[in-house]
């Protein structure tokens, strides 16, 4: 059966080692903090000025001073340290961020993404989203396999205005784990009880299948 | 001792004048220049661009100013959350440049720090890149990105004393501190206004040097965009 979302964020989690630096985007991406092994360490960055963040408050002790790049109300953690935008993008261009997981509307296999504006429908600006795919090197987009119509999002060539070029290298979806290679989407795992049949006619781009494709361990 | 001090909001805004472009600090709804805010709407200046990384919501922050047609043109990252705001980008009314987040911040503190322009990996091979000078270095492309050049930076900072010096709270700060002299005039408003000589120097996060006006805030309303909260077990 494919995933959830909670199932995709508990599946990247598993990326997740131990000393990292990750920066989550909104969305799918948010609930990847849930999910994360409780024997290892790991700080979360969130660019509009925190390192070290922490569980939501307990009701009645929201702080409007203290929140995360979704403006949702948070907490910090022992260790943790607050600091202005322009270090917060020297930590993410400098690559002092080991990770970064996003969401995206289309992705195409070559690595390009697109993730913020759908002309003349949706135009909300990229926030952070175009520093982030730049620079980092190690970058996983969470996302759904098709969107609400049914059509891949897995493409041979992005379709909407580019955030980033050549710079996914991994996606999860609710179908498979898939890595960007110089050749195209190469199919690492499926999401457990979902055939590789499935995932080819959902795949648009170019699908690599070598050999037998385990199901993911959750 | 060079006094920054100014002792009303009115004195504060003073010489804003229709067309100007201003720098405002603050993430969502997340220190913001309040009290500057309403002064400008309370002013009926018109045609400004702003400069700030959101556009406020439809009844809060900038909100206020595109409510009353005050914008002309907003420059941010991430501008959703504002019926409004996108009623007139889409009408027409509202001129709107998207520049990544990381970029805007730069931008700021390239004019705070006297250069002329960066050159980021941001934006490259996307349509924010179109038109601008490109440039490789050890195999990576970058885009030439200008310094903002602003009239007034309005920022907002938790503490500050008489002398300009400024402390910010939490994730208050994230543009405000970059914004600090990087326009001809910055006006910061702060919750604690102080004399000189209380705060302790190794704290200050922002010297008062990049301070032209400071005033303590009448009031702040400080909204919640989203409060999220889990539950005691």
């Amino acid at each position: 059966m494919a995933l959830d979302k909670n199932g995709i964020a508990k599946r990247i989690a598993k990326e997740v080692q131990d000393g990292y630096y990750v920066n989550l985007g909104i969305g799918i991406p948010t609930l990847v903090a849930n999910y994360v092994r409780e024997d290892i360490e790991v700080e979360f960055q969130s660019e509009n000025g925190v390192l070290g963040m922490g569980p939501f408050p307990f009701e009645g002790e929201e702080d409007a001073d203290i929140i995360n790049a979704g403006k949702q109300t948070i907490t910090t953690l022992p260790g943790a340290s607050f600091f202005d935008s322009a270090i917060s993008f020297s930590m993410i261009r400098g690559k002092h961020v080991d990770l970064t997981i996003l969401g995206a509307m289309e992705v195409s296999e070559n690595g390009d993404i697109a993730n913020w504006k759908i002309p003349g429908r949706m135009v909300k600006g990229m926030g952070g989203a175009m520093d982030l795919v730049a620079s980092a090197e190690n970058i996983i987009v969470a996302m759904m396999h098709t969107n609400k119509a049914g059509e891949s999002k897995l493409l041979k060539k992005c379709s909407l205005p580019l955030t980033g070029v050549g710079c996914v290298k991994k996606v999860v979806t609710n179908l498979a784990v898939l890595e960007i290679t110089d050749k195209g989407f190469k199919l690492l795992e499926r999401a457990p009880g979902v055939s590789v049949e499935e995932i080819k006619n959902a795949t648009e781009g170019h699908l690599i299948i070598e050999g037998v494709i385990p199901e993911m361990s959750m | 001792m060079i006094n920054k001090k100014v002792l009303s909001v009115t004195e504060a805004t003073a010489g804003i004048t229709d067309n100007m472009t201003l720098m405002l600090g603050g993430f969502g709804l997340c220190g913001i220049p309040e009290n500057a805010i309403a002064a400008l709407v309370k002013s009926e200046v018109k045609g400004l661009t702003c400069i700030s990384n959101n556009a406020g919501v439809d009844d809060f922050g900038l909100g206020l100013l595109l409510q009353k047609h005050q914008i002309k043109k907003m420059v941010s990252s991430y501008v959703g959350e504002n019926d409004e705001f996108e009623r007139q980008m889409l009408s027409g009314e509202l001129d709107v440049e998207l520049i990544p987040q990381g970029t805007l911040a730069e931008r700021c503190r390239a004019a705070q720090a006297g250069f002329p322009a960066i050159y980021t990996p941001a934006g490259f091979g996307t349509e924010v890149a179109e038109g601008k000078e490109t440039r490789e270095f050890d195999g990576k492309m970058y885009v030439l990105e200008h310094a903002f050049k602003a009239d007034f930076a309005f920022v907002k900072a938790w503490k500050g004393d008489e002398a300009g010096n400024l402390i910010f709270k939490g994730t208050a700060r994230n543009f405000n501190p970059c914004m600090c002299g990087a326009a001809k005039i910055t006006v910061a408003e702060v919750e604690e206004l102080v004399p000189a000589g209380t705060l302790n120097p190794n704290e200050i996060h922002i010297p008062g040097i990049f301070v032209q006006r400071i005033f303590k805030g009448e009031r702040y309303e400080k909204r919640i965009e989203q409060r999220t909260v889990r539950q005691r077990n």
